[in-house]
């Protein structure tokens, strides 16, 4: 198996099948589940056990490994250039840029989100004030990687092809 | 409770929108590009 086939094929392929379904999921819970648990709690009886027991945990799984998958990845695409890349040499500039965001976006799901997660859903022990500050904390880190999934996506998506003409390089 | 745009959807998304305009003319500041 030669360097290109594990950048250009094989690494890229798993970028962006792992990347769909760690951002895919991200906006499930950001659009779709945070506003249907609130809806759910409305309810009378309140609804949304269901949810936090059955699909959250599930979702939050593959989310946390995708985005896993996803870096790794990324790291194999870039090869001999990650140095490049990581410290913004031109031509690298804007990937530097999404990599880095991505990275950001990497240590907020592992260090922030999962483990106050882990409170939420009552995976490890926590009394009703922790469970409401994990709450709080993992809802804004996921609104973070929310908004910087957004240039993220630009300066990823154009890596190939903006990139040289709208940053020179 | 101090207002945050990230407390809403679309202030997450304007948040988003604002961000991505900044960083794309940092990086074409940092390229040179006229």
């Amino acid at each position: 198996m030669s360097a290109d086939f594990v950048s250009l094929v094989l690494g890229r392929w798993l970028h962006i099948l792992a990347g769909v379904m760690w951002i895919g999921l991200l906006y499930y819970f950001n659009f779709v589940q945070v506003d249907a648990l609130k809806a759910a709690a409305a309810d009378e009886p309140p609804s949304g056990a269901g949810i936090s027991r059955h699909v959250a945990p599930r979702a939050l799984f593959y989310f946390r490994y995708a985005a896993l998958v996803t870096v790794l990845a990324g790291f194999m695409i870039m090869g001999p250039r990650t140095m490049d890349v990581l410290t913004f040499h031109p031509p690298y500039i804007g990937l530097g840029i999404g990599v880095w965001l991505g990275l950001i976006m990497f240590v907020n799901v592992w260090v922030v989100i999962w483990p106050n997660q882990k409170k939420v859903l009552g995976l490890v022990a926590a009394s009703d004030d922790e469970k409401a500050r994990a709450r709080r904390t993992a809802f804004l880190a996921s609104r973070t990687n929310t908004m910087l999934s957004m240039p993220l996506l630009l300066f990823m998506s154009t890596s190939y092809t903006l990139h040289r003409p709208l940053f020179g390089g | 409770m101090k207002w945050n745009p990230l407390d809403t959807l679309w202030g997450t998304v304007i948040a988003g929108l604002v961000l991505t305009v900044v960083l794309y003319l940092l990086a074409r500041s940092m390229a040179g590009a006229p």
